[in-house]
């Protein structure tokens, strides 16, 4: 129960689409969602696939408890090899279409191959096609989803497409569901593009069951009362979204701004929570209209803006005035920090137009921002960027980046790279902010140490979304540590990467974490699935995730080596406020990350390790 | 006294509970494509609206029935549908001003909110009070007492 036990294979090459059971030995040991699809990624291609060829494949996944009561149990996941990285990718997505999946009766979807033409798989319950979609292709996200609840007549199907980016393979291309949610990073969005899928569209009219529906109200009952009354879950994130982070992050001295030269932004105010809330001048009006709920979240930290229609963004653009998602706090860092810019409004603009299109906030920022830092030490010139003078704090080069970027024309085209391929193509590699090819998000290695080791060891590249250890160092959850020290982060990461690893395959987000423990969330996933969920079993079931992960990687060519940051992090120190004078600390982190995992002093998994976890 | 439910649309955020703890309570599975309730997102204006059956007090649905399928609850005033008389034909559904009485065709028969025998859960679930199930006479307290708050008729101490 809770799962559908049914996955929906469909061979673009063959055209086919049919329906398999679910490997429940598997289920039993991966649980779903980012473990269960790992598990079927490993056994099916071959890690050394190029990525953006027919042979790699990529997995739509649910967890069990998606598409339940469960607070947040809306999740569905990409799994697939990177477009960006090479590395492993999962990318995690909320709004309403995983819960679709599974009232359609599915799992998962494994899509391998690739299509001869542009298509798009619809799927009506036990029903899947696939369907001609040349007339969507060169289209926007927002235009495709419209198109196919128009063509179909229903307006509940849910749809999760790609834009021009995808299309166009720019690297770190997203997959976008219910018009603003979006598996964003990695560049699964290419993937996707790669195999002439435009999108895929579903609506089920089939229930989701759980195995012992009396302990499952009363756990996830207990599990919201805990979320209402958790200060951060109850309160900043409802009223702020994860937007309350930016000056937090700012007034402690990590938020990497202007490539990484500096750790804290002047304009850091301007475009944050509180400057979204506040009346403009020009129209009277707010950024922020309102919050809004992915599928099944008591939490509610999305945000849907407006943007001011005198702007010179958007003036003369009406298709622009309406609200949509607002900016979260990674993509306006990213947008804005990153690149010294603080016109909240062109960041907004930017945002929507990254959703439209199809592409990652944080890499396009965070690769704009390595562009800037070129052409001001004199890398590329006016004759590199058809004219566009790409100074840091320049909006107008932010927007029209953004503009070029989703169609991937002319500078567009090489921002899509990424930075780290970009960087290498003028001679300075040392300017890319990444690890394994992806940008870093909004947390300076520097002043929040742990967060260097999590970049480091991350297995998707450079991810807060592994061990968000700025829980513990910054906002003390569950306990405080001091974000300036090393000590102790190792054992601190590996407990983060682990339980994260549980919580994205289950269908919950990951969000709910500031207030919950495993001891919360383990209740939930044992009343709602067959077999034993104790607390120790999910944790031991992270680790094996994580390690299964490391194995995909170490297959497709990456070894300890890779497990490293930017020179500028492990040197430069860090100029002024509270984290001045500090380098990230990686070699003091590293050996003993490795010791704990069990791994050589190489990175290796020791097959004491790989036997203890059953891999 | 009866009760009634009463939405209040802009603490609304989408999130759907009402209509799982609908689908649940009434199918035993998730499922809100079978839910009574609906939550609407009107997207370019930022607005959520859950709408539901408000319980006509002349109802459209009941006098349009052909075999008296649909009966008044007298504790709850809740307009209810009784599935063994109910014969599909879907006249209600054509007689509803406001679309709230819709046809299941797994079961062949017609569903709309029943109040939950006057204990509605998605009431319960919903985390922002958007939906609440208050006396069917005095639906406008809040708005009253909130109006009330602001109207000053105190004389000015200063003056």
């Amino acid at each position: 129960m809770a799962w559908m036990k049914k996955i929906l294979r469909v061979d673009l090459t063959a055209g086919t689409c049919t329906s398999e059971p679910l490997n429940m030995e598997w289920a039993g040991k991966y649980l779903g969602q980012r473990g269960l699809a790992t598990k079927y990624l490993c056994e099916e291609i071959d890690p050394k696939v190029d990525p953006l060829s027919p042979d790699n494949k990529m997995i739509y996944a649910t967890g069990p408890l998606t598409g339940t009561c469960a607070s947040t149990g809306g999740r569905h996941s990409v799994i697939t090899k990177g477009a960006l990285t090479g590395a492993i990718a999962c990318s995690n997505s909320g709004g309403w279409f995983g819960a679709e999946l599974k009232f359609a009766g599915w799992d998962m979807i494994i899509i391998e191959g690739k299509a001869p033409s542009p298509v798009y798989l619809m799927i009506e319950n036990e029903d899947a096609r696939l369907l001609p979609a040349d007339d969507l292709w060169g289209t926007t996200t927002w235009h495709t989803e419209e198109t196919i609840k128009a063509r179909h007549g229903d307006p509940q199907i849910r749809v999760s497409s790609i834009g021009q980016a995808g299309e166009e393979g720019v690297l770190f291309a997203a997959i976008v569901n219910d018009l603003h949610r979006a598996a964003g990073r990695s560049g699964v969005g290419a993937v996707m593009g790669s195999k002439n899928l435009k999108a895929v569209a579903c609506r089920g009219t089939r229930g989701v069951a759980v195995n012992d529906p009396k302990a499952f109200m009363a756990a996830t009952a207990a599990g919201k009362k805990v979320l209402v009354e958790n200060a951060v879950t109850g309160q900043g994130l409802p009223t702020y979204g994860t937007q309350i982070l930016m000056n937090v992050i700012n007034e402690s001295g990590a938020l990497p701004t202007r490539n990484h030269r500096d750790a804290q932004f002047e304009g850091a105010n301007n475009i944050s929570a509180e400057a979204m809330a506040e009346t403009r001048k020009t129209d009277g009006k707010t950024n922020l209209l309102t919050k809004q709920a992915c599928f099944g979240c008591t939490i509610a930290c999305g945000r849907i803006s407006q943007i001011d229609q005198t702007h010179y963004t958007v003036v003369n653009k009406p298709e622009y005035w309406g609200a949509s998602g607002g900016l979260e706090y990674e993509a306006a860092w990213a947008l804005g920090a990153a690149n010294g810019v603080d016109d909240l409004e062109c960041l907004t603009y930017a945002n929507f137009l990254c959703n439209e299109y199809g592409f990652d906030p944080i890499s396009f920022g965070a690769t704009v921002g390595a562009a800037m830092e070129m052409f001001e030490i004199g890398a590329i010139t006016t004759d590199d960027t058809d004219g566009l003078e790409l100074k840091f704090g320049s909006a107008e080069a932010l927007s029209t980046l953004a503009e070029l970027t989703g169609k991937a024309e002319g500078f567009g085209k090489i921002i899509g790279m990424g930075s780290k391929r970009m960087c290498e193509k003028y001679g300075h590699p040392e300017l890319s902010m990444s690890v394994k090819g992806q940008e870093f998000p909004a947390y300076d290695a520097r002043g929040i140490q742990g967060m260097g080791l999590g970049y480091a060891t991350a297995n998707r590249g450079a991810c807060h979304l592994r061990s968000y250890t700025v829980a513990s160092e910054i906002l003390g959850l569950p306990e405080k540590t001091d974000p300036l020290v090393t000590e102790g982060k190792a054992a601190l990461v590996k407990a983060f990467q682990d339980a994260t690893a549980v919580v994205d395959s289950s269908g919950l987000c990951l969000f709910t974490t500031f207030a919950w423990s495993l001891d919360d969330i383990g209740p939930q996933i044992d009343a709602a699935c067959e077999g034993d969920w104790s607390v120790d079993n999910l944790m031991a079931m992270g680790e094996r995730i994580w390690n299964l992960e490391r194995q995909f990687n170490m297959q497709a060519g990456f070894t300890g080596a890779d497990d490293t940051l930017p020179k500028r992090l492990l040197t430069e120190a860090i100029k002024s406020g509270p984290a001045k004078g500090k380098v990230a600390g990686l070699a003091e982190m590293l050996p003993e990350y490795y010791e704990l995992r069990g791994w050589t002093a190489d990175g290796v998994p020791t097959d004491e390790t790989l036997a203890r976890l059953a891999l | 006294m009866q009760k009634s439910l009463h939405i209040i649309a802009e603490k609304c955020t989408g999130c759907l509970q009402c209509e799982m703890a609908c689908s649940y309570d009434n199918e035993g599975v998730f499922n809100p494509s079978k839910s009574r309730i609906k939550v609407f997102n009107f997207h370019e204006q930022g607005r959520f609206v859950p709408y539901t059956c408000t319980q006509c007090a002349d109802a459209w649905c009941m006098k349009a029935c052909p075999v008296d399928a649909i009966v008044i609850n007298q504790q709850t005033g809740a307009k209810e549908v009784l599935e063994d008389v109910c014969v599909g034909c879907r006249v209600c559904t054509i007689a509803c001003p406001f679309g709230t009485i819709n046809f299941n065709t797994d079961t062949g028969k017609v569903i709309k909110c029943d109040l939950c025998g006057g204990d509605p859960e998605c009431a319960k679930a919903c985390p922002t009070q958007a939906i609440v199930y208050i006396d069917a006479d005095w639906t406008g307290l809040d708005r009253m007492k909130d109006w009330a708050g602001k109207t000053d008729t105190q004389p000015d101490a200063q003056a």
